[in-house]
């Protein structure tokens, strides 16, 4: 019996261990949900190992933000609501500046959390679009870009490969998409769009358990033979999709896709995927002194947790460039506050005033890396300029130049969404936070 | 043990017929109860109770539920994680048309809506039993989860297709939503499980549960003594489908806060088929014990690293997580097939005749 209560005394002061906070005081508490575990751990690895890396490298050559180390812990998730929002218990306790959720469902679960907890929500060019608005939403930011700010650059691609708008009529676009929120919600636009311009749309869903048995939509395909195809996939629906692509025949060079395609979903295709084109809105590869830092400061330090191979892929500077916000928002965050050891709060207005200029890229060591980013207290995206990709058999090659969302149809929508989420969510909260005026 | 069993006579059968017939054991349950009650909320912190306990009564409710079905009646299912969605879209859609009512109603009246569609889909239980079973409620899990994933009515056309819990107050206070206190969320949840736990035990010791372990023992033997096999099997159907339904509505409403449809997969309704099976088929106390293994226990295993003070990768710990837990399943099973609940009645008569055994 005196055995029996032993253990579960040790167990119920364990868990009250965890509750309280591990860190000290002089340091930025930068929780990383990562999933290098479960079905999508070949996307998650190379974006959680560019997240920590770049924190990492902060730590190693400037120790820190301003002075002040990073407490950086990485929670795994998954991909999993339950085990984010598990994470997401277990870091709160502990202060976090910012939560970075990299899964749509974990967002969500958030979004409602993150204004009572004061903890700022980063969810990177993924989540809800209508978070977009900071005056609805002034815990959440998105950058640089939404789903329907991607789907309309890829339809503007594809006028303008046509030769015009006005070219567009009688064609025919085919959307694959994963049967699931993420994959659903440009439809809407694609409807609007194709009632605007006159071409036809053809959907093929793709439920998340047959990611990996798409035949029967490519026979489809093959039979509708649609002049495009845009594809928003995620894990293995990806490299199956591209697979398919090629085994049908089908025109690689009018094949789309959303930006979260890597390199490693299209080699398995072989040399028949050459042409694919993927959205992007940062360069990829290493040829910039931050990543030479991250090399040397990291990398040749055995710090990294990831293999050399992915350094540099598209999915790693993914990561990085996630990484770069963080450090950003506490940088301005440090600047308005003049305190060193800042808090969610704090690193909320940072992200307000967040200004990733040209000059400011050169600044941080990734001069040219992506294109300059400002958000402000109204709009907590950017709608920012996005280029389109190639894969020309080994890699991603830069195939247009910077093209920006059409947002006289965006605009609308979001405002429309964000109108309803509140209106769905009794008593959500008007925004109370007052806004800055640095600039 | 603890304590003497002996000398405890009973007069009247209504005393000897109670479920706890030993004085200790009833004390027992009341200081249980007490330290739910008011001991974990007073002591654990909101990591604890949002992570641990309340996730830990709302699976035990769906174990319970499933049990009555699987251990007590011998249909197995494995439309539980269906079942439990229909009670939190109902919950959804009935707290979207009617606001201002409690929102602890419509998580009990979400559960019949889910009884319903149990009782639906249990029909063909009349003709195939054992795997043959399994088939036809795995077709109610994955057009239940279709249904979630296309009927854009049932998330009130939300874009991005998820459904998300508004604020609603029981009595001026925010039990609902992100304002609601993880005190307020786990003290509703073990409420309505405390009750309709009480309702399933008084269920399974009373007349209908032994015609549902008579069905399970030999249905055609069931049958020659007077029962009735269309509505017993449909009674189970439901009634189990309806604590499902109601774990289902909390699952949404007290823990996760918003649900996309994939939380209520076949992933799910597997989940709580292994709780049952661990836990011990047949027992009200396994479900609670299936669910802390099952649960709370990777949850324990991922705090001993950093309790340690070990600097272990957090893939690493899960990755050594699931081996461990699997392992423990195994040993688990194979030490006592029937699962923790007999292991814990076998431990208990040992003690009984501590130092003596036999």
């Amino acid at each position: 019996m005196s055995l029996r209560w032993t253990s579960i005394a040790a167990c119920a002061a364990m868990l009250i261990g965890l509750a309280l906070p591990a860190f000290a005081d002089d340091q930025i508490y930068v929780p990383l949900f990562s999933y290098r575990t479960g079905p999508f751990a070949g996307s998650g690895i190379p974006i959680a190992d560019g997240m920590h890396d770049y924190l990492t490298m902060l730590n190693e050559r400037d120790g820190g933000i301003g002075g002040v180390r990073l407490a950086l812990e990485e929670c795994e998730t998954g991909y999993d609501t339950k085990k984010g929002i598990e994470c997401y218990e277990a870091v709160k306790g502990k202060k976090p500046v910012i939560v970075n959720p990299w899964s749509t469902g974990i967002t969500l679960a958030l979004i409602p959390k993150a204004a009572v907890d004061k903890i700022p929500i980063l969810s990177m060019a993924y989540g809800l679009s209508a978070a977009a608005l900071g005056d609805t939403f002034p815990w959440i930011f998105n950058p640089p870009d939404t789903y329907w700010d991607g789907l309309s650059v890829i339809v503007k691609q594809i006028a303008a490969r046509e030769g015009g708008f006005d070219k567009l009529k009688g064609k025919t676009i085919g959307y694959i998409y994963l049967d699931a929120p993420y994959g659903k919600e440009p439809i809407p636009l694609l409807q609007q769009l194709a009632k605007n311009y006159g071409f036809n749309v053809k959907l093929y869903p793709v439920a998340a358990a047959e990611m990996q048995n798409q035949s029967s939509q490519w026979l489809n395909v093959r039979r509708d033979r649609p002049n495009y195809m845009i594809m928003w996939g995620w894990g293995a629906m990806q490299p199956t999709a591209v697979k398919e692509a090629v085994k049908t025949g089908y025109m690689m060079a009018n094949f789309y896709s959303i930006w979260w395609i890597g390199e490693g979903e299209v080699q398995g295709a072989g040399p028949g995927a050459k042409g694919l084109k993927n959205l992007n809105w940062h360069n990829n590869g290493t040829g910039y002194q931050a990543f030479a830092d991250i090399k040397k400061y990291v990398l040749d330090k055995g710090l990294s947790k990831g293999s050399p191979s992915e350094f540099g892929l598209e999915l790693y500077d993914r990561g990085v460039y996630n990484s770069v916000l963080i450090a950003e928002a506490i940088h301005v965050a440090q600047k308005l506050t003049k305190a060193k050891v800042v808090t969610g709060a704090d690193v909320r207005r940072g992200m307000e005033n967040l200004d990733l200029s040209s000059t400011r890229w050169k600044e941080i060591g990734l001069d040219g890396f992506a294109n300059s980013l400002a958000l402000s207290c109204a709009d907590h995206n950017g709608h920012g300029n996005l280029f389109v990709q190639e894969w020309d058999g080994t890699k991603w090659v830069k195939a247009s130049g910077d093209v920006g969302p059409m947002n006289d149809v965006v605009d609308p929508l979001l405002a429309a969404a964000a109108k309803e989420y509140v209106d769905k969510n009794t008593g959500w909260p008007k925004r109370t936070e007052a806004c800055d005026h640095t600039s | 043990m603890l304590y003497r069993e002996v000398g405890q006579y009973h007069t009247n059968y209504r005393a000897d017929m109670r479920i706890f017939p030993i004085l200790q054991d009833r004390i027992g349950i009341l200081v249980i109860l007490a330290i739910a009650f008011l001991g974990v909320p007073l002591i654990g912190g909101s990591f604890f109770l949002d992570v641990v306990a309340t996730p830990f009564l709302i699976y035990a409710l769906a174990a319970i539920g499933l049990n009555l079905l699987t251990g007590y009646t011998g249909l197995l299912s494995l439309g539980t994680g269906g079942f439990m969605g229909i009670g939190a879209y109902t919950c959804y859609k009935l707290t979207t048309w009617f606001p201002g009512v409690d929102i602890v109603v419509w998580i009990l009246a979400g559960g019949l809506a889910a009884a319903a569609v149990g009782a639906l889909f249990g029909l063909p239980s009349l003709r195939i039993k054992g795997f043959y079973l399994l088939v036809a409620t795995l077709a109610a899990q994955f057009f239940l989860q279709w249904a979630f994933e296309r009927i854009p009515w049932l998330y009130n056309n939300n874009i991005s297709g998820t459904i998300e819990v508004p604020t609603r107050t029981l009595f001026g206070l925010p039990i609902t939503g992100a304002t609601a206190t993880p005190v307020t969320r786990y003290e509703v949840a073990l409420c309505i499980v405390v009750a309709l736990t009480w309702l399933a035990s008084n269920l399974v010791h009373g007349r209908i549960g032994r015609s549902w372990m008579a069905v399970r023992d030999m249905d055609i033997a069931a049958e020659l003594i007077g029962i009735k096999l269309l509505p017993t099997k449909l009674l189970s159907f439901a009634i189990s489908s309806y604590l499902c339904g109601v774990a289902g509505a909390m699952l949404v409403f007290l823990w996760y806060g918003s649900a996309e449809p994939t939380v209520f997969s076949i992933d799910l309704s597997f989940t709580i088929l292994f709780m049952v099976i661990i836990g011990g088929l047949g027992s009200l106390l396994g479900a609670f014990l299936g669910a802390a293994l099952i649960h709370v226990l990777p949850i324990v295993l991922r705090g001993v690293p950093p309790a340690l003070g070990l600097n272990i990768a957090s893939s690493t710990v899960e990755h050594l997580n699931l081996m461990i837990v699997g392992a423990l399943i195994i040993l688990f099973l194979v030490a006592e097939p029937f699962g923790l609940a007999r292991l814990w009645q076998t431990g208990k008569q040992k003690l009984r005749v501590w130092p003596f055994p036999y």
